[in-house]
């Protein structure tokens, strides 16, 4: 009883509007909060199997070469030592995200500083770490590697190159025109939770309990990589301490546990310290990026530039897509958009918290916001004036789109009319006061996806995939979407995730979890309502479901007595269809933000933010609003704090531990106003869903740089802004 | 880490005849342990002595005890009313957690550190002397500019010593044979020289017992500490001012600062510069010209030159103002 669906048409029929539970879209606690905040969500390296042993993986320590270790017996004769192991199957670095097979496995050929290449197994994990420390490695390191990603000739990235019209003409005709270059940094995921597994096997059968996004891939990826078949293979990761892309796909610690532990014959749990966290799990790229836009007298775009250079290690794919949202945001009769990707040996980039977007888009709104000083026009109408109709490279039409709703209800909450129009003018004893917008996009994707529903025979719900919550709220919203399908009481339902024995999800990532589950819970629920019909006779549109009662007609009674002591059980699969190529989906928001910076010290601190999103239909407003939350503090981080510096001299990462790569503090996230608009998108997917967990990001820092501008009149085009970029321009220098 | 013996002193004479590594809070410590960049044998445990008391003394200062916690030392309403610079310099220091369990004397023990000192692949004087120094050339942003050296430019991290530094408070510290010495707070951290291996004056065997503070000074306390996020960062520039304003003149100044140095700075000729002369934008300027007549940067640092510069005129602009009205 599977019921399919290919999203091929749009979903006019708005189902979960139809249904009477009132569950869908309530701001309901996440049903894992309890156990999370008191200890018994049981993550990675929790699960104390007997008889664990302990490995700690040692890194590279030079940039590119051969490793050797110089004094394994000497190690192996260390305290409570099991066993010393290099492996040419060890991971250089994680899988990209929905890779589904291994990444590039070299053994002890190191291609970055940190890479591991070693892991020592030891009784104690104090005993590990303490041999670990002392490995020494010899070997051959190569000279005149490159680390700089701007001194070497990089890789056009065809797939990604649009060359429309001519925008060297446009630039000379406008009116208003900017040309300006802009560089961001290399940011890490930072997760809460370190990367973890336990690898235990029973015969030829491995079990890895780890913390990752995307089981479904994550299965493929360990099984390539160890060379086995995908059924040998179970992972469980019913909780994870934070992903935002960094465990999207397997990563080093995962292979060299499984190695090990069938080596040993018992569990074997390989924890990374946050150290090895920076050194070895996939970074964001640093980005340049050139940006032109050409404007006529009124502001309209008649050209726009936008091309980005990136970094990655060789034999990676993955390239910081950039100009995602520039091929579709804005009009622009020419066009150049385009990517180039540098080889070099830093730590090896992909995905980290929205990626593409959450670079791409504050540059482009800073160059937009560039524009509407330049054609003295307010940033907000720069804005409107320029949506196009229809996508301005592909010219298909847009699904819902809430862009111009989103800059009108921030404009109005924020008081917008209110802002200093006077660059560097507005000061408040020692702080200069500024105000800056930006808009938000990011593309829609829906990602093929199964789910169980059980109704049991009495009364209550489970649903099953091995989809994964990585704090987003996935607990909470598909048991909403179950409880208002059947019209049961949430208490009613239970959602069981993290296990890929059950049916497959998308996984945790490119936003797409919640519309791509919850559809497959949706359409399992749809068997079940179908099931119930069949029992009581009647057409599915007579059917009503609520609080454990089915009615039709002049009929009612409960479900556990329609159930007559059996269980229903449906299953949903819901596939991307034409919907996502007929039309341009993404969904939209805008950013508004007042900072102070102090006119003494360049320190700068963002006093109050705005943030206004429509992303389809909500399923959960206070999970969403807390995605959307968090994606403007990571704003925040990207603007003022966060970079990875690399040595220029062996490229590794000097600030690997979370007192020196500073994520925004408490301290520095101010109250933060969100606003969800009410939206449907038929052609997202049939809860007319979208995807919402990145869409707080893509563009927050744009609004804090800008805001930074208006307040000093300093146009800093290199995030992140730390005070050393300001203190040179301010007044009394 | 290491395998150590661990034992606990009942007396102070327990810890210091040992001549062994003293822990207390322990926040800067066990990290340095966990990364084998510090390799006791054998670790002694002074959280049972009985030094948690802040006394007053004969003086009229106070007698901090050494494992007063930053916390409790923040909170208490003698410092809060009497040495405000101090509670605002612990309070801009660290976490909540670690000012709990981080104690008076551990805290003036904290390493002075950067980047390269706390990763064991790298050459560093410090960790490994005679091995190198990578920050110069390498990424300095958080590195030194005043009194550096061929072998070290790490900066003290630590805010609660600047503070000490400009109260001219005073460290007790007992020695192997119950002898005791008293050292000021500025002479307690040391320049890197070419012995940077060495972050103060302590011998092995000795233990601080106490900070004492003079009596209060009176005047305008401020700490103002300056750095990447607004809270949970070392200072990139801090500076610790007691300024006393009397007829329109500065009549007291002391000055400490952070961020600059391999230990709290403090510069006694920019402090004569400022005593008895009418506040005012030109005479910062001076001031802050005298303080940093020698600085040097080496890159990514050299903005701490002008935001030092541009830091001292706040505080002394601040301080003038408050002065005037107190």
């Amino acid at each position: 009883m599977t019921n399919s669906l290919t999203m091929d048409t749009p979903a006019e029929r708005r189902r979960l509007d139809e249904m009477h539970q009132g569950l869908v879209g309530e701001p309901l606690d996440r049903p894992d909060g309890p156990l999370k905040v008191s200890g018994r969500a049981t993550y990675a390296h929790e699960w104390n199997l007997e008889d664990t042993a302990y490995g700690v993986l040692v890194r590279a320590t030079i940039a590119k070469g051969k490793a050797a270790i110089a004094n394994r017996a000497e190690i192996e004769a260390m305290d409570g030592v099991l066993t010393v192991l290099t492996d040419n199957r060890f991971l250089r670095n994680p899988a990209q995200g929905t890779a589904g097979e291994a990444p590039v496995q070299s053994g002890l050929d190191v291609e970055y500083f940190g890479q591991p290449v070693a892991l020592v197994v030891a009784e104690t994990f104090e005993q590990a770490r303490h041999a670990a420390q002392a490995v020494i490695f010899d070997g051959e390191a190569e000279a005149d590697v490159p680390f700089d990603p701007e001194a070497v000739d990089p890789e056009e990235q065809e797939d990604e190159t649009v060359d429309q019209g001519d925008l060297d003409a446009a630039m000379r005709e406008a009116a208003h025109s900017i040309d300006a270059v802009y560089r961001t940094a290399g940011h890490a995921a930072a997760a809460m939770e370190p990367h973890c597994s336990i690898a235990s096997w029973d015969g030829d059968e491995l079990t890895l309990r780890g913390s990752y996004q995307m089981l479904k891939y994550n299965v493929a990826e360990l099984a390539d990589a160890l060379g086995i078949d995908e059924d040998k293979v179970r992972i469980l990761s019913p909780f994870v301490g934070g992903g935002f892309g960094s465990k999207l796909g397997i990563s080093p610690e995962a292979v060299s546990a499984a190695i090990a532990a069938k080596a040993l014959g018992r569990p074997v749990v390989v924890n990374m310290a946050r150290q090895q966290v920076f050194d070895a799990i996939l970074r964001r790229s640093e980005t340049r990026q050139h940006v032109r836009l050409a404007a006529d007298e009124d502001g309209r775009l008649t050209g726009i530039g936008h091309e980005a250079l990136v970094s990655n290690a060789p034999g990676e794919e993955f390239a910081e897509p950039v100009t995602q949202s520039t091929h579709f945001l804005y009009a622009g009769e020419s066009r150049k958009l385009g990517l180039s990707i540098a080889r070099i040996h830093r730590t090896p980039a992909g995905s980290v918290r929205a990626p593409g977007e959450a670079v791409g888009m504050p540059v482009l709104e800073c160059a937009m916001d560039e524009l509407a000083e330049a054609a003295a026009i307010d940033p907000v109408e720069l804005r409107k004036r320029n949506i196009p109709e229809r996508h301005p490279e592909e010219d298909i039409p847009f699904s819902s789109r809430k862009y111009v709703e989103a800059l009108d209800e921030g404009a109005r909450r924020f008081g917008w009319d209110k802002r200093n129009r006077h660059p560097g003018g507005l000061v408040e004893g020692e702080w200069l006061i500024g105000h800056g917008m930006a808009g938000a996009s990011r593309v829609n994707m829906l990602n093929a996806a199964e789910a169980r529903v059980t109704l049991s025979a009495d009364g209550h719900a489970t649903v099953e995939t091995d989809m994964t919550d990585i704090g987003t709220g996935t607990y909470a919203i598909l048991s909403q979407v179950a409880g208002e399908m059947l019209g049961l009481p949430i208490d009613k339902v239970e959602t069981k995730l993290g296990d890929s024995s059950f049916p497959k999800g998308p996984g945790s990532g490119g936003s797409w979890g919640a519309s791509s589950s919850g559809s497959a819970v949706f359409l399992a629920c749809e068997e079940i309502r179908k099931a119930i019909c069949e029992r009581l006779d009647c057409e599915e549109s007579d059917l009503t479901l609520k609080d454990g009662t089915a009615t039709a007609g002049n009929r009612s009674l409960p479900l556990a007595d329609l159930l007559g002591g059996d269980d229903l059980v449906g299953e949903g699969k819901i596939e991307p269809g034409k919907t996502g190529e007929e039309c341009a989906q993404a969904t939209y928001g805008a950013y508004f933000c007042e900072v102070a910076v102090n006119r003494y010290t360049g320190e700068t601190r963002v006093r109050r933010m705005t943030g206004v999103f429509g992303a389809g239909r909500i399923l959960n407003r206070k999970t969403a609003t807390s995605q959307c939350l968090g994606g403007i503090t990571w704003g925040i981080g990207m603007a003022l704090t966060e970079e990875l510096v690399h040595d220029p001299r062996d490229g590794h990462i000097v600030n690997r531990d979370l007192a020196e790569y500073h994520v925004p503090v408490n301290l520095d996230v101010p109250q933060i106003d969100i606003v969800l608009l009410d939206e449907r998108d038929d052609a997202a997917s049939p809860i007319q869903a979208k995807g919402i967990g990145e869409l707080g990001l893509c563009g927050a820092a744009g609004a804090v740089a800008n805001a930074i501008y208006n307040a000093t009149g300093i146009r800093v085009r290199n995030f992140p802004i730390t005070l050393d970029k300001l203190i040179g321009e301010l007044p009394g220098s | 880490m290491k395998p150590f013996d661990y034992r606990r002193a009942e007396s102070p004479s327990d810890a210091t005849d040992a001549g062994a590594r003293i822990i207390a809070g322990g926040t800067n410590l066990l990290d340095l342990m966990k990364l084998e960049i510090e390799r006791p044998d054998t670790l002694i445990d002074i959280n049972r002595l009985d030094l948690k008391a802040i006394e007053e003394t004969e003086e009229g200062g106070l007698r901090i005890g050494a494992l007063v916690t930053n916390s409790d030392c923040a909170a208490d309403p003698r410092i809060r009313r009497d040495y405000g610079v101090l509670a605002r310099a612990i309070l801009a220091g660290a976490s909540g957690q670690l000012r709990n369990k981080a104690t008076t004397g551990g805290n003036l023990c904290q390493r002075t550190r950067c980047g390269y000192f706390y990763d064991t692949a790298m050459p560093c004087n410090k960790r490994d002397p005679g091995s190198g120094c990578q920050a110069k050339d390498g990424f300095n942003r958080i590195h030194a500019v005043l009194g550096a050296s061929e072998a070290c430019i790490a900066t003290y991290p630590g805010d609660m010593a600047v503070a000490m530094t400009a109260l001219d408070a005073t460290v007790e510290i007992e020695s192997k044979g119950g002898e005791t010495r008293i050292v000021p707070v500025a002479d307690f951290h040391r320049l890197p020289g070419d012995t940077p291996e060495r972050d103060n004056v302590l011998d092995p065997g000795d233990l601080i017992t106490a900070v004492t503070l003079p009596p209060p000074p009176g005047g305008v306390h401020l700490y103002r500490k300056v750095r990447d996020r607004a809270s949970y960062a070392f200072a990139l520039v801090s500076v610790a001012a007691v300024v006393t304003i009397a007829d329109g003149r500065f009549e007291r100044v002391a000055l400490a600062f952070g961020g600059l140095a391999h230990k709290p700075w403090r510069d006694p000729r920019v402090e004569e510069l400022l005593t008895g002369e009418e506040p005012g934008p030109a005479l910062f300027d001076e001031a802050a010209e005298m303080l940093l007549a020698d600085a040097e940067g080496h890159g990514h640092n050299d903005f701490k030159i002008p935001l030092a510069w541009r830091t001292l005129r706040a505080v002394l602009t601040e301080a003038s103002e408050r002065g005037d009205t107190a």
